[in-house]
């Protein structure tokens, strides 16, 4: 029987079947942060239950940690009572943590595999959706509610049905300024957010192939917005050659042996899935979404859609109302939509690649003067440190943009980086919902290279007619 | 976990597909540590015209009069529908502490995100599946003034006076509402099939230990 990289994940993860469909999934490691671990340290401690493997466990706080001015901690007492729990919880139990001062702080899955804690072939669970992230690397990775993280810190386990095989073939060439943003927001705007529920992905194609694990692991992170919990990329020589050497990677005799068995960590040909989609990218330009679906996407080429004449797979009404919260018109010229923030950072773009696409885009010029703030949040304290060392804050803040510490920032904003009221954002980040970014905020998903420029010109523009 | 029991109540009705988690629960909320108090603040951007904030006395608040949790007909409910691909998004639980918390045992829809549908069975709330055709008969119904439904687990049926619709769910999954099983313990009676997973996997892929 030919096997799909997902069916092999799950075989070699497969502790037990029970007599109703479902089983026990072992899992290799487990990524904590300071939101969604509290409540479940908690139940742990009411049960009298203690942590089965401590060192599967990695912490790190993100997610309403400021980036400005870390020296003086953290100002807001509630943010504050999270990260001493998080401190507290980690110490009472010798749990491998970054803390906010330690320079391998960041965003938990820039973290991951920038310290080879990440590994091919590795079950990996977190608190948070975006662990799909590290299915790049060929880890079987998901998000998990609370009362999950609960159960594998208890247990190192997870019950779970299996998921469908999906496999999303990219075909044809990446287009020139097309980045791997802009296909990711493409297939959600083909397939729709609930598109792969249900399945996991695998993500195949010769320009897949050709991707940086950098690229590949914006796309993989960006699966949970077409509704998979786990998006896969097959291991391949980029895959094995990025592994090695990193801090927490195994080294000499053991990496030899590893990656024989990453080697393995593919697709069988003539595997079968329970549902293909071919995507065609050979004429695709860069995308950005408009209303406030991650599907509500288009080209950034021209207009906005007329509703007369798009397919989408939301229903009419969600579309006007959409329109109505983001305050544009439809067929309205992309070119007339002006911005009022810049938002370049998240677990989708915030690695040393997506930092050098920007520089390269606003080296020598200034940020329009209609932006009010333009920031850029690297993924973690060793993407910042990488980014000076090549001059790169430099450029940016020559050109206007602030240059933050790293955390998950104004992608969520549940720190002090958020929009106002009917303030309109170019993010990099992974969700455009309605009042994601702050409350009746507006966000439109777009690529560093997109976010870049429409920080110098004010409005969107397609990159292609600039550069 | 509480057992889930048999549920009767008016069912209220949001027209909205793909509720995401921000919506159920915004973000100022998450910084809590505990599961309590989320169902003040549930829907919140939608619920308030005014910015709330964790800590702040949600009664004193100005309400949106025209958002469905404020009209008096859905007082009471304990049953809640909404469009498809509901609680897609972020992984948040709070968002199903927060539907509980303020009152609700079921919530109706053609079809769950994931990781929601997963945090839901954790909780004790019965999220059910419809088909577009059962969805749309029942939505229907909801403005008529006897909107008093009954929902058995057991029975895997809701119903009024005159009408009833079966819905599917998985054995596993009801049986855990209705003798509200706690999974860990559930999982530590096979530890010791665990442990020889370990030991097997220790050899085969030793470096998944390091760290």
């Amino acid at each position: 029987m030919k096997k799909t990289l997902y069916d092999k994940l799950w075989e070699e993860h497969h502790i037990h079947t029970y007599d109703n469909g479902y089983s026990l999934i072992y899992v290799d490691k487990h990524l904590i942060h300071e939101v969604t671990s509290p409540q479940a340290f908690e139940g742990l401690r009411q049960a009298n239950r203690s942590i089965w493997n401590k060192k599967s466990i990695m912490a790190v706080p993100d997610h309403n940690v400021p980036t400005t001015m870390r020296e003086n901690g953290i100002k807001d007492p509630i943010s504050k009572i999270q990260v001493d729990a998080l401190n507290k919880n980690c110490k009472t139990n010798n749990l491998l943590k970054f803390d906010l001062e330690d320079i391998r702080q960041g965003i938990v899955h820039v973290v991951g595999p920038e310290q080879g804690i990440i590994l091919p072939g590795m079950t990996v669970v977190c608190g948070d959706s975006h662990t799909s992230t590290h299915g790049a690397l060929a880890a079987l990775a998901f998000g998990i509610g609370t009362s999950e993280v609960e159960h594998v810190l208890a247990t190192q386990c997870l019950l779970q049905k299996k998921s469908l095989n999906m496999n999303i073939n990219i075909i044809g060439e990446m287009p020139e300024h097309f980045y791997s943003k802009d296909l990711a927001l493409l297939i959600i705007s083909k397939i729709g957010t609930a598109g792969g529920t249900g399945h996991a992905i695998e993500y195949s194609g010769a320009s897949i192939r050709n991707l940086s694990m950098e690229a590949r692991m914006t796309l993989c992170n960006m699966t949970i917005e077409a509704g998979a919990t786990t998006g896969l990329i097959a291991v391949d020589k980029k895959t094995i050659d990025y592994v090695e050497n990193k801090p927490y990677a195994p080294k000499g005799k053991d990496f030899l042996q590893a990656k024989k068995y990453w080697e393995n960590l593919i697709s069988d040909e003539q595997a079968t899935y329970d549902k293909t989609v071919n995507i065609d990218i050979g004429s695709a330009g860069p995308m950005m979404t408009w209303g406030t679906s991650p599907e509500m996407a288009v080209n950034i080429d021209g207009r906005l859609p007329d509703l007369d004449e798009e397919q989408f797979s939301s229903k009419r009404q969600d579309l006007l109302n959409a329109f109505s919260y983001m305050g544009l018109k439809e067929k309205q010229d992309i070119n007339s939509i002006k911005l009022d923030k810049i938002f370049i950072g998240s677990c989708t773009n915030s690695r040393i690649e997506d930092l050098r696409i920007v520089a390269n885009i606003v080296k020598n010029k200034k940020v329009s003067s209609n932006i009010k703030s333009a920031i850029i949040v690297p993924g973690s304290g060793l993407v910042k440190e990488e980014a000076e060392k090549e001059g790169l804050d430099k450029i940016f803040t020559k050109s206007g943009f602030e240059w933050r510490s790293p955390g998950c920032s104004m992608c969520l904003g549940m720190n002090d980086d958020k929009l106002n009221e009917y303030e309109r954002c170019a993010s990099t980040s992974n969700r455009n919902f309605e009042g994601r970014q702050g409350r009746l905020s507006r966000t439109h998903l777009v690529s560093p290279a997109t976010a870049a420029a429409a920080a110098i010109y004010g409005h969107f523009i397609d990159i292609r007619d600039i550069i | 976990m509480k057992k889930f029991k048999n549920v009767e109540s008016v069912i209220a009705y949001i027209d909205r597909k793909n509720i995401d988690t921000d919506a159920i629960i915004p973000k100022q909320y998450l910084k809590s540590v505990t599961r309590e108090g989320f169902g003040e603040t549930l829907f919140d951007d939608w619920r308030y015209i005014d910015p709330g904030k964790l800590g702040d006395n949600h009664s004193l608040r100005k309400k949106n009069p025209e958002f469905f949790l404020h009209n008096s007909k859905y007082d009471g409910a304990k049953i809640l529908l909404a469009g498809d691909n509901f609680g897609c998004g972020s992984s948040r639980e709070h968002a199903v502490w927060a539907i509980m918390d303020y009152g609700f045992d079921v919530v109706i829809s053609t079809s769950f995100a994931d990781i929601f549908y997963n945090n839901c069975f954790k909780n004790g709330l019965l999220p059910i599946v419809l088909s577009q055709d059962d969805f749309e008969a029942i939505s229907a119904r909801i403005s008529d003034k006897n909107n008093q439904y009954a929902v058995s687990l057991e029975n895997q049926l809701i119903s009024c006076i005159d009408f009833e619709i079966k819905f599917e769910i998985d054995k596993r999954r009801k049986h855990v509402l209705l003798e509200g099983i706690d999974d860990i313990s559930e999982t530590l009676k096979l530890s010791k099939k665990i442990k020889n997973y370990e030991d097997s996997k220790f050899i085969k892929t030793p470096w998944i230990f390091n760290g």
